[in-house]
């Protein structure tokens, strides 16, 4: 049974279609990554998943059981066991790194200030931030607070991460940092599914790839099949043009 | 002008001067409590109004309805309504709460624009970060879209408040023993207009310009960011 699955998912935003029958399903402790064009809708299955994007049609089941994204209690729930890491980090600008990281587990899980604390220091540790716990989002790099948003996602202890082109806003120099973890992560067994514009990390991190475009998936299996052997002619001109990088 | 110099000692007498500032203070107090409790129930209103699904539709009507009307109606005639609402529902209610009523109607409409736009400055991302962790409404409100939207809200705000300090001067109508009403009277006991309304004038002036200043100083303070100020404290250190 998959860990999470998309069964024919639709959504988009008022008149526009952005999602036109996603499917895919993600294994307990396999790594999934999402490529395709901007604008092929690869985070509107992620914000769909966390709730943020409602989906007009179709299912999300996670171990088998469907969610109904109308409840309050089961979105509760499904925000309880997945996390996200935002393009953009969307990290909290009034509060230290610290801060970010403990409020929910602190305010929300209500877990023990001490393991919550010692927790979050042991994570941005991880990500190569310790001794950066008192400063502001807006005192750090945009590598720095990435990463300081993969140990918020972290600290809520998910059983499956969402990671949204955690690397296309960051220098070059910096991507690195970011990816070590992720690999990190994956070697840990955590259920992942990552949209990246990185080929040559999705081939070397991903158990399986799904590449979408306009709404729709085109392909999915394994790294080297659907990098290097594409069947249909538009993953042929996509890849063509993104591995020629 | 002779009869003006004539009349300044009588008018600078020791009661005269009491009286002043006891109406003096009773502008501040309007003003005060009126913008002071209207602040807080734009906060409320903006919060109502900003209550998402489909069941509050209604309840967002009726917050965007009461801001756009209140807006709209003079502020003497916002006075006069509530003074005698009041009187047909509780005929003993003081001067005083019916200004003070008159005044809250009012800043709520006018402070619940300033709050909605500092609200607003927030980057949405954020709030749906917020979202994503289960972190309610009104907590992300209070812990995450409030501190930042503070520097953007209380400058404007001060400013609004300091403003309204003339516009009380409109309650003298329904006999509020203001500033305002206190020239009236000195100048119906025989006191020259211009030495009436004049002495008026600067003390509208002397407590103003004051807090108009403090209100600029605040402005500046609050747009230093953080990280500044965090700089200069450890060059001083």
């Amino acid at each position: 049974m998959p860990h999470l699955e998309l069964r024919d998912v639709r959504a988009g935003y008022g008149a526009l279609e952005v999602l036109r029958g996603v499917s895919l399903a993600v294994d307990r402790g396999e790594v999934v990554a999402l490529v395709g064009p901007s604008g092929s809708g690869k985070s509107t299955v992620l914000r769909v998943l966390m709730g943020l994007t409602p989906l007009s049609a179709g299912q999300v089941s996670i171990d088998g059981r469907p969610v109904d994204f109308r409840s309050r209690g089961e979105l509760r729930a499904l925000r309880d066991r997945m996390a996200i890491v935002f393009q953009q980090y969307n990290l909290f600008q009034n509060m230290t790194v610290m801060g970010n990281v403990t409020l929910a587990p602190l305010r929300i899980k209500r877990w023990p200030r001490a393991e919550v604390e010692a927790e979050a220091r042991a994570l941005l540790a991880k990500v190569g931030l310790a001794g950066r716990e008192d400063a502001y989002p807006d005192e750090l790099s945009g590598g720095q607070q990435q990463r300081v948003a993969i140990a918020r996602a972290l600290a809520l202890r998910p059983e499956i991460l969402l990671l949204d082109e955690v690397t296309s806003a960051l220098d070059p120099e910096l991507v690195n940092e970011v990816l070590d973890t992720i690999r990190t992560l994956a070697a840990e067994g955590m259920t992942m599914l990552i949209v990246s514009h990185e080929m040559g990390f999705v081939r070397e991190i991903a158990d399986r790839v799904v590449m979408m475009d306009a709404g729709e998936v085109i392909e999915a299996g394994p790294p080297a099949e659907i990098l290097d052997n594409p069947r249909t002619e538009r993953a042929r001109r996509f890849f063509g043009k993104v591995l020629r990088h | 002008m002779d009869r003006i110099l004539a009349q300044l000692p009588r008018f600078l007498s020791a009661d005269n001067l009491v009286l002043l500032a006891e109406a003096a203070g009773m502008t501040l107090a309007l003003t005060a409590v009126g913008c002071g409790i209207g602040f807080g129930l734009a906060f409320l209103l903006v919060y109502l109004r900003q209550s998402p699904g489909r069941w509050a539709l209604p309840l967002r009507l009726l917050c965007i309805a009461y801001v756009e009307v209140f807006r709209r109606i003079p502020f003497l005639v916002v006075t006069y309504l509530v003074l005698f609402f009041i009187q047909a529902v509780a005929s003993n209610a003081s001067l005083f709460t019916i200004a003070v009523v008159a005044i809250c109607i009012h800043a709520t409409a006018y402070t619940a624009e300033i709050v909605r736009g500092g609200l607003e400055s927030v980057p949405r991302q954020q709030i749906e970060a917020a979202q994503a962790m289960n972190i309610g409404r009104l907590r992300t409100t209070v812990l995450i879209v409030l501190p930042q939207a503070w520097p953007v809200i209380v400058p404007p705000a001060i400013a609004y408040a300091v403003s309204f300090i003339k516009d009380t001067s409109l309650v003298s109508q329904i006999g509020v023993f203001e500033l305002t009403f206190r020239a009236k009277e000195l100048n119906n006991q025989g006191f020259s207009g211009i030495l009436a309304y004049g002495a008026i004038a600067l003390v509208y002036f002397v407590i103003s310009f004051p807090l108009s200043l403090l209100g600029q100083h605040l402005e500046k303070r609050l747009a230093t960011s953080r990280a500044e100020r965090r700089a200069r404290r450890l060059r001083r250190a």
